[in-house]
């Protein structure tokens, strides 16, 4: 017993485990955002709008990664939030015909509240179950939006959405919409981070670890998931806003399973339970399918095999996983 | 007559068809200190299940203070002042010693709710939990990841983890299970040492290593009760010798 004590308090007082903003991580969030900012000045507009749909793909990757990550919670019906926000905002503004304010304030409140019902039902289960619920309320919507013609426009989907004038700046252009977009993903990518980091993230995390074990301790499991269910739908309905006005148009595909498992492989890929890998990963895919397949028409599968690469070489995922690599060569790691 | 810490009232669970609680009543007065036996399958888990709400009874009653809780969801029992370990570790393994603690900690407090302020800024609960995890003589290891430590270690941060709660009503799923001989002996001088007011159900399915610690016994067999009362009583008692002695 002494001879124990003695070797791990020599231990204890050499290895502080993980400190937060260390040098090395403020370091890398400078760089990447200086680099972020001064993205349009040295590229032209293909990748300034690789770069913005990216930005927006990394807010909704962050937003599942809630609910994934943190939470434990896999969910395959994410797209349902980013896909009823877009529809929501592109409805009342060219249908409704109210102005962008009042449109994108609806868009972000309804989808708000929908997450909200979605999630009563979802997380009556959790696991494999909580997945299929989520994919089945997503395919209702997927199916509404298809059907109900008269309202959504079926297959052809909305358009006729303009984007707005956030305080009287045009955002049309590629550079300015890029610019607009980074604001919005640095406000999100904060707000998220604050969040996972709060005491609440501390239990939402327990709650992924051992569920049984934080009930027990007082946690009420249920209204913690319950409360990330509805903040991942809020981020994901922010995403949607800014989807929509990118694209000045949304199509039922934007509810479908595909575009829920694409967010779903970003966030793995990248690293779940992580900030930076959700980002990372949304970049993987995007770049994936907006410049590959350009030159291999099955993307689709070229993503695939990548993914296949990255679950065997590197399981926890890119950014986990470097970390790790790094710390290896740098001879950090123990 | 004192209302009781902990009442249970013929208390039945099924699973599936298989009786594991079978008509169990038993009262805990608050002090007390209660070891509950029996052999393998016995019920003796179950039965803690179903008194934090993991499980709800098939049928019957459980009052804490005498108050019914039998379909209270189990975080709402803690907060009434209930905490308990697990046979089977449960850990929150990549996490620091404090950290699990703090957990602990927190639990009860409305900070859970804070959605701004990391968890590990808050310098009043660091210290609590250091302060408690000295109680199982592990401060020298608080910030060191659960996977680092050894197996009776881990028994310590369970024990540590409910006693940061302050608990009225302690309930020990075989604390002693899987220790070297001196870890039995600082886990009994831990048990040991809990204040008086806390009253404290434990479960050992060996007799002989935590009778000391017990005022009262209840004997468990095939989800029954078969002798309830006093150490000695139980002790020289014809059936416990029947169902648990004698092999
Ligand atoms: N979740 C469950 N589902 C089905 N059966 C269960 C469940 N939990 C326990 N049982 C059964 O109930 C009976 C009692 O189990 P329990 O774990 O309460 O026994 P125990 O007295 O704690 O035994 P041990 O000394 O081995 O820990 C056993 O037959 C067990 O298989
Ligand atoms: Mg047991």
């Amino acid at each position: 017993m002494s001879k124990v004590e003695a070797t791990d308090t020599a231990a204890a007082a050499a290895a502080p485990v993980e400190k937060r903003n260390t040098p090395l991580r403020l370091a890398v969030y400078a760089v990447s955002g200086a680099l972020l900012l001064a993205l349009p000045l040295f590229s032209g507009d293909f990748y300034i709008n690789l770069a913005s749909q990216i930005l927006i793909a990394a807010i909704f990757a962050l937003s599942l990664n809630l609910l994934v990550g943190y939470g434990g919670l896999s969910s395959l019906g994410h797209a349902s939030f980013l896909g009823l926000s877009a529809y929501f905002a592109a409805w009342f503004f060219t249908r409704g015909g109210m102005d962008h304010t009042s449109s994108a304030l609806i868009a972000l409140f309804g989808t708000t509240v929908v997450a909200g019902l979605f999630g009563l039902i979802a997380l009556r289960a959790s696991g494999l179950g909580f997945l299929m619920i989520t994919l089945a309320l997503s395919q209702v919507l997927w199916g509404v939006a298809f059907r109900w013609s008269s309202v959504t426009n079926g297959d052809n989907g909305l358009s006729g959405l303009t984007r707005p004038m956030p305080f009287g700046l045009d955002i049309n252009g590629a550079d300015s919409f890029y610019w607009f977009s980074l604001v919005i993903f640095a406000v999100s990518f904060v707000l998220m981070a604050v969040f996972t980091e709060s005491a609440f993230g501390s239990a939402l995390r327990g709650t992924r670890d051992q569920p049984r074990r934080m009930a027990a301790l007082g946690f009420d499991v249920w209204l913690i998931r319950w409360i990330t269910f509805v903040y991942a739908g809020f981020w994901g309905a922010v995403a949607g806003l800014l989807y929509v006005y990118y694209h000045k148009y949304i199509h039922p595909t934007s509810l479908s399973i595909t575009a829920s498992a694409e967010g779903l492989l970003a966030v793995i890929a990248g690293g779940s339970g992580t900030l930076g890998g959700p980002v990372v990963g949304a970049a993987l895919v995007m770049i994936l399918k907006n410049y590959a397949s350009a030159y291999v028409e099955r993307w689709n599968m070229l993503l695939g095999l990548v993914f296949l690469f990255i679950v065997i070489f590197m399981p926890e995922g890119l950014v986990p996983g470097t970390k790790r690599l790094w710390k290896r060569f740098t001879g950090g790691g123990k | 007559m004192t209302t009781p810490a902990l009442e249970i009232i013929d208390l039945n669970k099924n699973f599936g068809g298989l009786p594991a609680t079978q008509n169990v009543s038993i009262s805990v007065q608050p002090g007390e200190r209660r070891l509950i036996i029996g052999p393998n399958g016995a019920g003796k888990t179950t039965l803690f299940n179903q008194i934090t709400g993991d499980f709800f009874p098939t049928s019957g009653t459980i009052k804490l203070f005498g108050k019914e809780v039998t379909r209270l969801r189990p975080h709402k029992r803690a907060h009434m002042g209930l905490a308990r370990t697990y046979q089977i570790i449960t850990l929150f393994n990549k996490d620091t010693l404090v950290h699990n603690i703090t957990l602990g900690l927190l639990g009860l407090r409305t900070t859970r709710w804070n959605m701004l302020r990391p968890l590990a800024t808050y310098g009043d609960m660091r210290t609590e939990a250091i302060r408690v995890l000295g109680l199982v003589n592990l401060d020298h290891l608080a910030d060191r990841p659960v996977t680092d430590i050894s197996y009776g270690e881990k028994r310590r941060v369970e024990i540590a983890m409910a006693l940061a709660q302050k608990p009225k009503v302690l309930l020990l799923d075989e604390p002693l299970a899987g220790l070297s001989a001196g870890e039995r002996t600082n886990v009994k001088d831990l048990v040991a040492s809990i204040p008086r007011e806390v009253t404290v159900v434990m479960i050992e399915h060996d007799m002989d290593t935590a009778l000391e610690l017990a005022e009262t016994v209840t004997l468990l067999h095939y989800g029954k009760v078969i002798v309830d009362g006093p150490h000695d009583a139980v002790v020289a008692d014809e059936k416990t010798r029947e169902v648990y002695l004698g092999h």
